[in-house]
C-alpha cells in the first residue's frame, strides 16, 4: 500500500514520461523501446552523437510526430490520445526553441515575441507592450525590439526566440540544439540564460545537444543515447564517472570506439582491385 | 529487367496518387479553416494585395498588348472578308471567353504562384512552420487559408482587368489605328457579346483557374523538401503544374460551357 | 501602421478597379444593357420557315429595333414555327394589319425580324398574334428557283 503511494508521488514528480518508444522512419529505427523520464524543475539533457534522433524525440513529446508504440506522457495527460484542441492546449503550456530560431521573416522583434500573446490572449495594448519589452529584457535584447529577423545575428536571432518561447509562462522548454553554430560569447550567454530561467520560474527545461561541456555546465540529469535506445543516465558527476566504452568515446570525442570512423565498407584493398566495376 | 520497368512505372503511379491524397486533405483542411478568415479579414487584405495589387501592373500591360495583337490581326482577317465592322466581337469575345481568364491565370501562376510557393516553402525550411504549431496556431488556418482566399478573390477581378484592358487596346488599335467605325465596333460587340453566356462564363472559368492555382502553389509549398533545393524545385513545378492544369482545366470548362 | 495602411488603401483601390472593370465588360461589351429592359410586351407570329432566325435576334421596325425574340416554339398541328417577340414598353402603337417579315442582313448575315405597318386605327396588344408574316426566303430554295426557271425558258 505504501509502495503505491511512493510510486504516485515519485510519478507525479514526472513532468514527462517516456515508456516503450518505438519509432522508425522507412526502414531505418530510430528509437527502438526507449523509456525516458523529465523531473519537475530540472534541466534535463539528451545527448547524443549526430543523427541519433534527439530532435525526433522532441518531436514526439510535443505531439508533432507519432511514435510507431509506447507512451508519451507529458503533465499527465497522453499526448498520444490527445485530439488537435487538446494538444494546442498542452502546447500553450510549452515553448520550444528551434534550432534557426524560427522567426517569423516578416514580423519585428516585438511582433514576434508579441506574436503568442496576440494570438492566445486578450491582453490591452499597454499590457502586451510591458510584457515583451519584459521578455526582451530577460534576454537582453529589449534595444533590438524593432530589427527585422533578417538584421539579427544568429545568437541574437536564437535569444529572440527564446523570449518568445516564455512570453506564456509555459511550465516546459525544449531546446533543440541551442549551442550549435554559437561563437563562445553567445554560447555563454545561453548557458547562463538557459539555467536562469530554469530556477527563476521553476521551469522545466530539456535540452537535446551534443557538445558535451556545455551541457554538462548546466544539466541536472544527463540521458545518453545511442542507436535508438539509453545507454547511459545520471548526473553529470554520475556520467563523468561511467566507464563503459560507448559512453566514454562520446563524452572524451574518442575518433574510434564503438562508433567506428569509417562507415562500413569492404576491405579498401578489395575494393581497390575492383576497377570500377559496378558491384 | 521487364518486372523492374513495371515496378518504377507502379511507383512513379503510387506515388503521385499519394501527393494527390495529400493535396486534397490539404485542401480540406484550408476549407475548413475558412472561419479564420473570417475572423482576421486583415490577414485576407494582405494576401489580396499580394496576389492582386503586385500582379496588376504585369496584367494591365499583357491585357492592352494582347487586345492590340488582337485588333491587328483581327482587322487583317476580317478586312479580307469585307467584315472589318465585326472586329469588335472578335476582339471581345477571345478576350472575354479565353484569352481573359487563361492567360491572365498564367500570368498570376507565374508571378503570385510561383511566390506564394517559395514563401511557404522557406517558412517550412526555416522552422516557421513548425514554430507556428508548437505556439499552438494551425499554420493552415493562419497562413495558408487566407492566401487561399486571397488568391481566388484577386483572379476573376484580374481577368477582369485583362479583358477591359484588352477591349480598349483593341479600340485603339481598330478604330485609332485602322480605322474601324467607332460606333460599328461597340454595337456589333455589344449585339454579339451576351452577358450570360460570355462575361459570366468568363469569371466561373477565372474563380476556378484562381483556386486551381493557389491550391497548386500552397500545395507545392506546404509538401516542399525543406531544403533550399526542394523549394526551388517546388517553386518551378508549382508553376508548371498549375499552368497544366489551368490550360486542362481550360479545355473541359470550354466543352462544357460553350459545347452544349 | 502607415504600412498596413498602404495596403488597405490599395486592395480597397484593386477592388473597385476590379468590378469597375467587370461592370464595364457588363455594360459595354455585353448585351446587357439591351437585355435588361424587363418591361415591354409580347406579340407572337406564325411562320412557315424561319431559316436561322434564333432567340435573342433583333426585331426592327423601319430600320430601328423595337424588340427582341423571346422564345421559337413549333406547333406540331400546324407544322409552324411559333415566334415570341417582346416589343420594348415604349412602341405601343403597333396597327393590327402589320406584316412581319423575316430579313437577312446582307446576303450571308442574321436573320432577324422586320415589322412592316398596316393602316388599321387598332393596336396590338399583349399577347395579340401578328397574322400577316412571310417566312425566311432561303438561299438553297432561291437557287432552285432561279435555275428551274432559267431551265424552263431555254427549254
Amino acid at each position: 500500500m505504501s509502495g503505491e503511494t511512493d510510486r504516485d508521488l515519485a510519478d507525479q514528480d514526472l513532468l514527462v514520461k517516456i515508456r516503450g518508444l518505438h519509432f522508425s522512419r522507412g526502414s531505418r529505427v530510430i528509437f527502438e523501446d526507449l523509456d525516458l523520464d523529465i523531473r519537475r524543475g530540472s534541466v534535463t539533457a539528451v545527448m547524443g552523437p549526430s543523427g541519433t534522433g534527439k530532435t525526433t524525440l522532441l518531436k514526439l513529446i510535443t505531439g508533432q510526430l507519432h511514435p510507431d508504440a509506447g507512451t508519451i506522457e507529458v503533465d499527465g495527460e497522453d499526448v498520444l490520445r490527445l485530439d488537435k484542441a487538446g494538444l494546442y492546449r498542452l502546447r500553450r503550456r510549452m515553448g520550444m526553441l528551434f534550432q534557426s530560431g524560427a522567426l517569423l521573416t516578416d514580423l519585428s522583434v516585438f511582433e514576434n515575441v508579441a506574436y503568442p500573446l496576440r494570438e492566445h490572449t486578450d491582453l490591452s495594448p499597454s499590457m502586451l507592450r510591458k510584457l515583451v519589452l519584459l521578455k526582451l529584457e530577460a534576454v537582453g535584447l529589449r534595444g533590438a525590439r524593432d530589427l527585422m529577423p533578417s538584421e539579427l545575428s544568429g545568437g541574437m536571432a536564437r535569444r529572440v526566440a527564446l523570449a518568445r518561447a516564455i512570453v506564456l509562462d509555459p511550465m516546459m522548454i525544449l531546446y533543440d540544439e541551442p549551442f550549435t553554430g554559437q561563437d563562445p560569447i553567445s554560447m555563454g550567454m545561453l548557458v547562463t540564460l538557459i539555467r536562469q530561467l530554469n530556477d527563476a520560474s521553476r521551469m522545466t527545461s530539456i535540452l537535446v545537444s551534443h557538445d558535451v561541456r556545455e551541457t554538462t555546465r548546466i544539466a541536472d540529469f544527463l540521458y545518453l543515447i545511442s542507436q535508438g535506445r539509453v545507454i547511459a543516465q545520471g548526473t553529470p558527476q554520475e556520467i563523468a564517472l561511467d566507464a563503459s566504452e560507448s559512453v566514454r568515446q562520446f563524452m572524451d570525442g574518442l575518433p574510434d570506439g564503438p562508433v567506428h570512423f569509417h562507415y562500413p565498407a569492404p576491405p579498401l584493398a578489395e575494393d581497390l582491385s575492383a576497377q570500377g566495376r559496378k558491384r | 529487367m521487364r518486372f523492374e520497368a513495371f515496378a518504377v512505372l507502379g511507383r512513379g503511379v503510387l506515388g503521385a496518387l499519394e501527393r494527390l491524397g495529400r493535396a486534397h486533405l490539404l485542401l480540406f483542411a484550408i476549407l475548413a479553416g475558412s472561419g479564420e478568415v473570417l475572423r482576421h479579414p486583415r490577414l485576407l487584405f494582405e494576401q489580396i494585395y499580394n496576389v492582386g495589387v503586385l500582379s496588376l501592373l504585369i496584367v494591365g500591360v499583357s491585357g492592352l498588348f494582347v487586345g492590340m495583337v488582337l485588333g491587328l490581326q483581327g482587322y487583317y482577317v476580317l478586312a479580307q472578308f469585307g467584315a472589318a465592322e465585326s472586329l469588335g466581337i472578335m476582339v471581345a469575345a477571345s478576350l472575354v471567353r479565353e484569352l481573359g481568364p487563361v492567360v491572365a491565370a498564367l500570368l498570376v501562376a507565374g508571378r503570385a504562384g510561383s511566390a506564394l510557393t517559395a514563401e511557404i516553402g522557406l517558412m517550412k525550411a526555416t522552422e516557421q512552420l513548425a514554430g507556428l504549431e508548437m505556439m499552438a496556431v494551425d499554420p493552415i488556418r493562419r497562413i495558408l487559408a487566407p492566401r487561399f482566399y486571397g488568391g481566388v478573390v484577386a483572379m476573376p477581378l484580374l481577368a477582369a482587368i485583362f479583358s477591359a484592358v484588352g477591349v480598349l487596346g483593341g479600340y485603339f488599335v481598330g478604330v485609332g489605328l485602322l480605322g474601324v467605325d467607332d460606333g460599328a465596333y461597340w454595337n456589333q460587340m455589344q449585339a454579339k457579346v451576351d452577358f450570360q453566356e460570355d462575361i459570366v462564363n468568363g469569371v466561373i472559368k477565372s474563380l476556378v483557374f484562381g483556386v486551381a492555382i493557389t491550391w497548386v502553389a500552397l500545395f507545392q509549398g506546404y509538401d516542399t523538401v525543406p531544403t533550399s533545393e526542394g523549394v526551388s524545385r517546388s517553386t518551378t513545378r508549382s508553376v508548371v503544374h498549375s499552368a497544366l492544369l489551368v490550360l486542362g482545366l481550360d479545355f473541359v470548362l470550354t466543352a462544357l460551357m460553350f459545347g452544349g | 501602421m502607415g504600412k498596413r495602411h498602404t495596403i488597405e488603401v490599395t486592395v480597397g483601390a484593386f477592388v473597385v478597379l476590379g468590378v469597375v472593370a467587370l461592370f464595364f465588360l457588363a455594360m459595354q461589351v455585353s448585351n446587357l444593357s439591351q437585355a435588361s429592359s424587363g418591361d415591354g410586351y409580347h406579340l407572337t407570329a406564325r411562320f412557315s420557315n424561319i431559316g436561322s432566325l434564333k432567340v435573342r435576334s433583333p426585331v426592327t421596325m423601319a430600320g430601328v429595333r423595337i424588340g427582341r425574340v423571346e422564345s421559337i416554339g413549333f406547333d406540331k398541328t400546324r407544322y409552324e414555327a411559333l415566334v415570341t417577340m417582346r416589343i420594348d414598353a415604349g412602341i405601343d402603337s403597333i396597327p393590327e394589319d402589320t406584316f412581319a417579315n423575316i430579313f437577312t442582313a446582307g446576303l450571308l448575315g442574321e436573320q432577324y425580324i422586320g415589322l412592316e405597318p398596316g393602316g388599321s386605327p387598332d393596336f396590338l396588344r399583349d399577347g395579340d398574334e401578328i397574322a400577316n408574316t412571310q417566312s425566311a426566303l432561303l438561299l438553297e430554295q432561291m437557287i432552285g428557283q432561279f435555275l428551274f426557271k432559267k431551265a424552263g425558258e431555254s427549254g
